[in-house]
């Protein structure tokens, strides 16, 4: 049975008419951050809110550790909604020590945790202000600590890094890095994908209710047509080669796109027999790309 | 976890953080202001109303004795003055500061008012002069007037009423009216405080953290619990404090009925709490924004007060008549006017039990009903949820 592994298995949902899901499928092993992509509207918030199971799938099963999530793991789960929620006119401390008591710690394990984590997060001059008192990027402090608080083993945040600051994001970044290095599977949704692709082990993209890719950053970069960047005098040499095509030219330096099958090499060398070659090398793409030409191409399929 | 554990905790929440606000404490404080004021106001008035000042001159001066001990057994008190000047003690009658003036001596005595004058002062003193009379008279015929007044003292007619009238009669319509006027409060001020809970947690989307940790039906219940508690310790302190100043002024005899009011009123709060909160909580799960609470709170708010205010004047009018009586056993309405008719002595033990019954049995109805509304409409934020969507789904 695998540990710590929080698994999405074919979750389905719909609204009336309307398809949210279908047929979702991924997993967040122990100690992995996982980034979780995708346009307004495809599905990423409510798979989260169903993995939280403050919604019910119409089919799938969300599981922990190989069984069906039930309210005993859900309350191990740290949850971020993307629509921030904290009671406005209670205490910041009263507020992390209730909602760590409401996660199954005692008492004085709560105090403890809410304290621990109103200092790191410096919150220490704020905590019995009450929460609408705070600044925003304060309150979004609170709203990180009180998905911490209860020291979760999965921790799911729905746009963790929304209207904060630079120093804010550093703060996240840090802590969410550092609750994936002691173990913990985190998945949280971004469309910051510099971000992610800086961040994240994994990154899956959604579109229209699924999963369209899903891997390392580095395995979605290179996958997908391969491109070269190369530099040389002339480009009338790529007419002779079968499957090469240029889809940019600036000055000297062009982006060809090759099809299946073509060898990189038999490429650079019609490049040297035409003449002098300054730079070859493999473009990847970037994540920005990788998710726009993957959204595009499923909103053209659909 | 278990769930009394969440419950509590839930409950605990609603309470503490609801007690701390300065609203709570200062609407105590402003409805036992009122209070006091109320009772200060009904003593001071009882206390003029019940007190005659009698000037009395020259010889009617010897009459101060026997005139106060027989108003005292009409019920009412006299004060008495000696006056010098007849003159002047007109002028007092005339200015209002003495009730009566008595001048002359037995048997011609004289009484100055300024009116029509107080027909049972008139009374007293009239059977005061008589008396003198009497004994003088008996003096004068060898008889002794001692051992005809112990005589006169052990004869009375034996009365048999055939409708008894109940001599609390009044103080229990003060107490019924009272206890169903502060049930009326407390439903209508918790109920609608349930309802604001509600939307505060929608609004604010904290129900989202809520509910991926706890279940609809405990975080309903503790919200419940924790703000029917509120309110009970406010009923009580408002009623001890009132109980209290009462009986210290005098203005109701409390006592045994009072505390009976008390007990019942606390046992119809719980009933009429736990069948109306769980209303106002389902209702309030359906809306989103607090401004758009009012609407569908009016409903639930308008059958607290058509209770209320339509059950107050029947009761005034006739405390057992069909009309009251049906009403008083339907759950909407028993909270308010059951505790009421107890209080005043007219509701008969089945038909407590039965509304008790019906009560409780509305309640489970209620709480089954509201908790799958509150459940499959909290979630929803946005526009407006339709009753009928939140039942189906």
């Amino acid at each position: 049975m695998p540990e710590g592994v929080l698994e999405i298995d074919r979750i389905s949902k719909r609204y009336g008419e309307v398809v949210a899901l279908q047929n979702m499928s991924f997993d967040v092993r122990a100690g992995e951050l996982f980034g979780f992509v995708g346009s307004n509207g495809a599905g990423k918030t409510t798979t989260m809110r169903i993995a939280l199971g403050v919604l019910a799938a119409d089919s799938g099963e969300v599981r922990w550790n190989g069984r069906a999530v039930d309210l005993d793991t859900r309350r191990r789960v740290g949850y971020m909604p993307e629509e921030r929620g904290l009671y406005p006119r209670m205490r910041v401390l009263d507020q992390l020590v209730y909602l760590a008591e409401l996660h199954g710690m005692s008492t004085n394990e709560a105090h403890t945790s809410a304290e621990n984590w109103i200092a790191r997060l410096g919150l220490r001059d704020r905590r019995t202000d009450e929460v609408q008192r705070l600044s925003l990027g304060n309150q979004q402090r609170v709203q990180l600590a009180a998905a911490l608080v209860h020291e979760p083993d999965v921790l799911v945040l729905d746009e963790p890094f929304s209207g904060l600051d630079p120093v804010a994001v550093d703060v996240m970044s840090h802590v969410l890095r550092e609750k994936a290095s002691s173990g913990v599977p985190v998945v949280f949704s971004s469309h910051q994908l510099d971000l992610v692709e800086r961040l994240c082990d994994r990154v899956g993209i959604v579109s229209a209710g699924s999963m369209v890719a899903i891997g390392t950053v580095d395995e979605l970069r290179s996958g997908g047509v391969p491109r070269l960047v190369v530099e040389s005098p002339t480009t009338d040499w790529t007419a002779t080669l079968d499957g090469v095509r240029v889809i940019e030219k600036n000055g000297t330096r062009c982006v060809l796109e090759l099809a299946s099958g073509v060898d990189d090499q038999t490429v650079l060398h019609a490049a040297l027999a035409a003449g002098p070659v300054h730079e070859f090398s493999r473009q990847r793409p970037t994540l920005t790309e990788l998710f726009r030409n993957v959204v595009t191409t499923e909103a053209r399929s659909t | 976890m278990t769930s009394a554990r969440a419950v509590s905790l839930v409950a605990r929440r609603e309470f503490v953080t609801k007690v701390r606000t300065r609203s709570f404490l200062i609407g105590t404080a402003v409805i036992i202001a009122v209070l006091a004021g109320y009772v200060v106001l009904q003593s001071v008035l009882f206390d003029d109303q019940q007190r005659s000042v009698v000037g009395l001159s020259g010889q009617a001066t010897q009459l101060a004795d026997p005139l106060r001990q027989k108003a005292k057994s009409f019920g009412i008190e006299v004060e008495t003055k000696d006056v010098t000047t007849v003159e002047n003690a007109e002028q007092q009658v005339r200015d209002g500061s003495l009730d009566a003036l008595v001048t002359g001596a037995p048997p011609a005595l004289k009484m100055i008012v300024k009116g029509s004058g107080d027909e049972v002062l008139t009374t007293v003193l009239n059977d005061v002069l008589r008396q003198q009379v009497l004994v003088a008279q008996l003096a004068e015929a060898g008889i002794t007037p001692q051992q005809v007044a112990q005589n006169l003292a052990n004869v009375s007619v034996a009365v048999t009423a055939l409708e008894p009238v109940d001599p609390q009669r009044d103080q229990r319509l003060a107490i019924g009216l009272i206890v169903a006027a502060l049930l009326y409060y407390s439903l209508l001020v918790y109920g609608t405080m349930v309802a604001q809970g509600v939307v505060e947690e929608k609004s604010s989307r904290v129900v989202e953290i809520l509910l991926a940790t706890v279940r609809p039906w405990q975080l309903l219940l503790g919200k419940v619990i924790g703000l029917g508690a509120v309110g009970l310790l406010q009923l009580l302190v408002i009623s001890t404090v009132g109980l209290g100043l009462s009986s210290a002024f005098d203005v109701v005899d409390v006592g045994a009925l009072g505390g009976t009011a008390l007990l019942t009123g606390v046992l119809w709060y719980l009933l009429g709490f736990f069948l109306y909160a769980t209303v106002f909580a389902a209702a309030a799960s359906l809306v989103s924004r607090q401004e758009e609470l009012q609407s569908v709170l009016t409903p639930i708010s308008m059958t607290i007060i058509v209770a209320f205010v339509a059950g107050i004047n029947l009761m005034i009018g006739s405390p057992s008549g069909p009309a009251v009586t049906v009403l008083s056993l339907l759950p909407p309405f028993a909270p308010i006017l059951m505790p009421g008719r107890m209080a005043m002595g007219v509701a008969t033990t089945w038909q407590v039990v039965l509304a008790i019954v019906l009560a409780l049995t509305a309640i489970a109805a209620i709480t089954w009903l509201g908790g799958k509304v509150y459940a499959n409409a909290v979630l929803r934020t946005g526009a407006r949820v339709k009753l009928r969507e939140a039942l189906r789904a």
